[in-house]
């Protein structure tokens, strides 16, 4: 119960920062929370609307599956070989601090305009703190598990089903969460660009024709759902922490 | 050879390895030059820009924006983690909001930034700042939340004043993480301000790539790329070095 009143409460607050800005900075810079719900029922009876929401969450599914899936392999692969993966973790640690928008002229230059693009923004948005996490995760396994395992003469697949995987699950979700949130602004920022449909486009659209209200409408969707998706997933995180 | 000797070999020939096979795809016709230029050639247009001073006034911009950013991130980010620290109930209802707070695209609050702070650097650096410090903030918490129970106590055995406890208790036991929180503070101010020039400003090295892009200056684009990219290993690299050294001095202890 409290916790649902502080949450009412952190977002009365969010809102009323936001009356307080369009107060201060005028309907030139961002619309007032009246205007911008308005405008978002409008948008949502609109078809044209949906093909750019359909646009982005292609983009963004085909982005995610791929940082997922390759990111959680690639990881286990240089957690298990402790060689491999102490020559790759500064590698990686750098480029995951590398402001990726500097590749972008390169993606640009390789994908050429369109989806693929896109979803290379995203992948490599998002791959890296995957790897990060999985690599971490198997590392820190603790030894006495596996020499468990040995003990109990496990044959290797049903180590890996019963012993490695429940072990590494939760340092893993906590990886994809944030693989989550990364992939979706790689993606997003690919539209602002490479694109001529989506999210991002609507958003950078929105800024360049001096649509205030298309702009004011679109970020909130896009940060109303990133904050609904991490908080799902935030649940999730905690249930594999506690079970693990 | 020691096993780091050996760790650190493969690494730097790894690297060599793929700028070397670069080159050789570039040198052989195999990726077009209008898609990307050798590294050498990357490098020969850096070191001439570099001696014609070209690059001087776009870095001087760039690393005075980051610099701001990652400062008022710092402090902004340390006392802020403190305070949430103090209030469980405020710390609940945040947490999911500084969890997704790296999926919500910033820039595309600059207009709004512009009509708060006017035309300048001002609005880029708010950019950098808001990227950077709930990152610094998530480093505090968790900081303040492993410093272990016991030497609270030990500091009210001793009836430390709040200060001297802070000093001498809270900081030392918090550090390791504290540190992350810098490197992490530096890493996001940098992304936030590089990307900020690259969509929107109009200087520094971020626009200076766009500019070049959008111009096909294919061999500036891709010594300033170059450069950033030098840029943010370098100081990655220093800080992780760093780390190593004092969680070595730690282990002493």
């Amino acid at each position: 119960m409290t916790r649902l009143v502080d949450t009412l409460a952190l977002m009365a607050a969010i809102v009323a920062l936001w009356v307080g800005l369009h107060a201060y900075a005028g309907d030139a810079a961002i619309a007032s929370p009246l205007q911008t719900f308005a405008f978002a029922a409008e948008l949502f009876s609109r078809a044209s609307f949906w093909n750019h929401v359909g646009a982005t969450m292609a983009a963004f599914a085909v982005a995610l599956a791929i940082a997922a899936v390759a990111g959680v392999a690639l990881g286990l692969v240089l957690g298990m070989r402790r060689f491999a993966g102490e020559v790759a973790e500064p590698i990686l640690s750098s480029l995951y601090t590398l402001p990726k928008v500097t590749l972008y002229p390169i993606m640009l230059l390789i994908f050429g305009l369109g989806m693929s693009a896109k979803v290379a923004f995203g992948v490599i948005h998002g791959m890296i703190p995957v790897m990060l996490f999985t690599m971490a995760a198997v590392k820190n396994i603790q030894p006495v598990l596996l020499r468990t395992a040995r003990v109990l003469r496990l044959s290797p697949a049903q180590t890996a089903l019963t012993v490695l995987a429940p072990a590494v699950t939760p340092e893993i979700v906590t990886g994809l969460r944030v693989g989550f949130a990364l992939t979706l602004l790689g993606v997003l920022i690919g539209e602002m660009f490479a694109s001529q449909r989506g999210l991002g486009f609507l958003i950078i659209n929105g800024i360049e024709v001096h649509d205030v209200r298309m702009m004011t409408t679109v970020t909130l969707i896009v940060v109303v759902f990133a904050v609904a998706a991490n908080g799902l997933m935030l649940a999730l995180d905690r249930r594999a922490h506690h079970f693990a | 050879m020691t096993r780091a000797g050996g760790i650190i070999w493969t690494r730097v020939a790894l690297i060599a390895g793929v700028v070397g096979l670069v080159e050789l795809l570039c040198r052989l016709g195999a990726i077009k030059p209008l898609t990307m230029i050798a590294p050498s050639q990357m490098a020969f247009a850096l070191a001439r820009m570099t001696a014609a001073g070209e690059l001087t006034a776009p870095a001087a911009y760039t690393f005075t924006e980051v610099g701001a950013a990652f400062a008022v991130s710092v402090v902004a980010g340390g006392a802020l983690g403190a305070l949430v620290h103090a209030q469980p109930r405020l710390r609940r209802a945040l947490e999911p909001l500084l969890a997704s707070w790296y999926a919500v695209p910033f820039f595309v609050f600059y207009p709004l930034l512009v009509a708060l702070f006017g035309l300048n650097a001002l609005p880029l650096i708010a950019i950098g700042v808001i990227f950077a410090t709930p990152a610094m903030m998530l480093s505090v918490l968790s900081g303040l939340d492993r410093v272990p129970r016991v030497m609270h106590k030990v500091a009210r055995v001793h009836r430390l004043s709040h200060l001297l406890e802070v000093r001498l208790i809270t900081l030392p036991s918090a550090a390791p993480h504290l540190f992350t929180g810098l490197k992490l503070a530096f890493a996001y101010s940098f992304i936030g301000i590089i990307a900020g020039e690259f969509i929107l400003s109009g200087g520094g090295l971020g626009y200076g790539i766009a500019y070049a892009y959008e111009s096909f200056e294919n061999r500036t684009m891709y010594a300033l790329v170059l450069f950033v990219l030098v840029i943010a290993t370098g100081v990655n690299g220093a800080l992780h070095m760093w780390d190593g050294r004092l969680a070595r001095r730690r282990g002493r202890i």
